[in-house]
């Protein structure tokens, strides 16, 4: 057992009092009740990617993580896979993790969920976490997801968009109807209108997480309606932030800081920080107090609670220190309320969906399904 | 203006389809259909991103771009024409060999910035209004385009040159009574048609998206070997082919901008659908232009 990990467990140990474990034999770690604690014992720590680990956007991020995993916890082996499909592959994959050691799995994306439910189900010895879905009822005792707050982040964008707007249009490119990319166009305009009544937000989706020439020719299509500020919710981002650039238009990053393709244009982003979570989630993990905690749930971070995996990227030169100042009053807002979301909330329509005062919980907002008043446009039919 | 978004979208969106049908047409007028088009495009575009990135220019960027566009194509010269090996079968090789080391070599150039074409709007020309902005605010790379069409057109038609190359997609026995040889012309013009390609994916990384990303061309590459074959082996046909699927493809952001919202699905394949309506309409009398060399890529007869 590696000394890091025993140092931990033996804290653990010595505040339950329990026996050693039972079940895991050479490797064996004082920790758990009766038998090991799911996510005990282990020598390696498995990651798997949908994506490259160097794709500029989601994937670098989850990887960038891993190896903040790997540097807090040095005697322990971090195995990453990338471009792991989200099907039937993916629990292959994680199959081979754990036999080569891993007692802790992170699966990174979305649709990585039921290969991850399913090793779960195989291995009660070994935490499985998901990063980004939700499952309903009562999760195993071995499962969890997780996932940040990205459209705080956004919201407090979108203060910055809206005072800086001259032609009171701002423009979001976006890649599918899903309700992760809803609440961010919302909470931009939210954000936006919060500071700035006559901000409206055009949208136009591309219906890709990356495909440059539809980007191209969405970005033009919002720039020539004369929206002035952009943002996006792609996996790829370089393709609007240059033409939004070369129009000498604002752009409002997301996943990461691109100041050098707009040093002139940028205003600020939400970009990704999960060295922190991930950490905080495996100390809990080895110390065999997983099961029961709150990471064993849909466990998800904003503000509020601190650890909040998204993070807000720094201003470029346009931003106003008024614009700057409004932005801390919000974000302290946040911190106090829990969310931008609080009511009240308006659909397209009219129509009240978050009466006023009343703070929406994360599974409401993750699940949904309208625009907000002061979007132009429509959610596509499918 | 609408439709001026949609006109220009189309001339902008459809410039890379442009080349690479353009180089198609070439090949095919030589009796050699080139599957690999789209393999093609993905070297150009990876190249001159690449070489943009470097060396700080573009125009270096284009150069290298269609040499490796060529460089894929020379690969299915030779298999084809000297190794005798089926044209469509190598095609998809060639298609899939472009498409796995673009992937491979290009993932550091992901997200990386590059100083790309910018639009040079012409002089006084570009002040007319609609035609201006739809015809002569681009990039140079769209411009050429405009030139490269007829000539393309003269060249095939109006010289000798041309006179040759039809004659080794026709009836190469002859050619070669006449002493020519129409293994190297076939050679020429699949290598020609793979730089053209190369110069279209080009457009796509350095000019259109200014990014370069896997698979990028998005199946630009199959529109143009499919542009050639309904726009009868025509050049300038297949100018209005192209410019009418790009301005299928901004159609929909240009909808949407406006919030309009419509079917996705239907949206997303309407630029195949008009695409491929049009040509129908534009190419039925057309039955028998097929260059009758390219006949026997269906036999299966070995081309050498």
């Amino acid at each position: 057992m590696l000394t890091k990990t025993r140092n931990l467990l033996a804290v653990a140990a010595a505040a339950t009092m329990l026996a050693a474990c039972a079940t895991n034999s050479s490797t064996a770690a004082p920790a758990g009740a009766a038998s090991a604690a799911p996510g005990t014992g282990g020598t390696k720590i498995g990651f798997i990617f949908v994506g490259p680990k160097d794709d500029y956007g989601y994937n670098q991020a989850a990887y960038e993580g891993s190896q903040a995993v790997a540097k807090a916890f040095p005697d322990l082996e971090v195995l990453t896979a990338e471009n792991v499909p989200e099907d039937d592959n993916a629990s292959r994959v994680m199959e081979g993790m754990i036999r080569k050691g891993a007692k802790v799995i992170f699966a990174t994306s979305y649709g990585h969920k039921d290969p991850a439910l399913k090793v779960a189900a195989a291995h009660p010895d070994v935490v499985v976490l998901q990063q980004g879905n939700i499952v309903d009822g009562t999760l195993p005792a071995n499962f969890g997801t997780y996932f940040g707050t990205v459209y705080e982040p956004v919201y407090l964008a979108g203060i910055v968009a809206g005072k800086t707007t001259k032609s009171n249009k701002l423009g979001y490119v976006y890649a599918f109807p899903i309700s992760q990319t809803l609440d961010n166009i919302n909470a931009f305009q939210l954000g936006a209108a919060s500071v700035n009544p006559a901000a409206k937000t055009y949208v136009v989706n591309t219906s890709s997480w990356c495909d440059p020439a539809k980007q191209a020719e969405a970005a033009k299509s919002l720039l020539s309606q004369g929206v002035d500020v952009i943002s996006q919710h792609q996996d790829c981002t370089a393709t609007v932030i240059r033409a939004t650039e070369a129009a000498g238009a604002y752009t409002v990053g997301y996943h990461a800081d691109a100041t050098a393709l707009a040093p002139k244009g940028w205003l600020t982003g939400s970009q990704w920080n999960w060295g922190p979570l991930y950490t905080a989630m495996l100390q809990s993990i080895v110390a065999g107090k997983f099961t029961g905690s709150p990471y064993n749930a849909n466990y998800r971070v904003g503000l509020k609670t601190g650890e909040n995996p998204f993070v807000q990227s720094p201003y470029g030169p346009a931003v106003t220190e008024d614009a700057k100042a409004l932005v801390q009053k919000a974000l302290a807002k946040i911190s106090k309320d829990g969310s931008p979301f609080t009511g009240p909330v308006t659909d397209q329509a009219g129509k009240v969906r978050v009466s006023a005062g009343s703070v929406p919980d994360y599974k409401t907002i993750e699940s949904i399904d309208y625009f907000v008043t002061g979007v132009v446009g429509k959610i596509p039919a499918s | 203006m609408f439709i001026v978004d949609v006109l220009s979208g189309g001339v902008r969106g459809g410039t890379a389809i442009l080349y690479a049908a353009l180089g198609e047409t070439l090949a095919e007028r030589a009796g050699i259909i080139n599957l690999g088009t789209e393999g093609s495009m993905l070297a150009g575009a990876l190249t001159a991103y690449a070489v943009t990135a470097e060396t700080g220019s573009p125009w270096a960027g284009v150069v290298a771009g269609a040499l490796a566009g060529g460089l894929l194509a020379a690969v299915h010269a030779f298999m084809v024409l000297s190794r005798g090996a089926n044209q469509l079968a190598t095609g998809l090789v060639v298609l899939f060999l472009g498409g796995g080391l673009t992937a491979m070599f290009g993932a550091t150039y992901v997200g990386k910035a590059i100083e790309p074409f910018r639009p040079w709007p012409i002089p006084l020309l570009s002040d007319i209004p609609v035609v201006g902005p739809v015809l002569f605010s681009h990039d140079p790379l769209v411009y050429l385009s405009y030139l490269l069409a007829p000539a393309m057109w003269w060249l095939l038609f109006r010289s000798r040159w041309g006179l040759i190359l039809r004659g080794a997609g026709e009836t190469p026995a002859a050619l070669a009574a006449y002493g020519h040889s129409p293994l190297l012309v076939r050679y020429l013009a699949v290598i020609g048609g793979g730089l053209l390609a190369g110069v279209g994916g080009a457009h796509l990384s350095t000019a259109y998206a200014n990014a370069w990303f896997e698979n990028m061309t998005a199946g630009r590459g199959f529109i143009a070997v499919a542009l050639v074959i309904f726009a009868a082996w025509h050049p300038l046909r297949a100018v209005g082919g192209a410019y009418l699927f790009g301005a299928a493809l901004a159609l929909s952001p240009a909808l949407q901008a406006r919030g309009y919202g419509f079917n996705q699905f239907a949206l997303d394949a309407l630029p195949y659908l008009v695409t491929i309506a049009a040509l129908i309409v534009l190419g039925r009398r057309r039955v028998n232009a097929a260059p009758e060399a390219l006949s026997r890529v269906f036999d299966l007869t070995p081309t050498r």
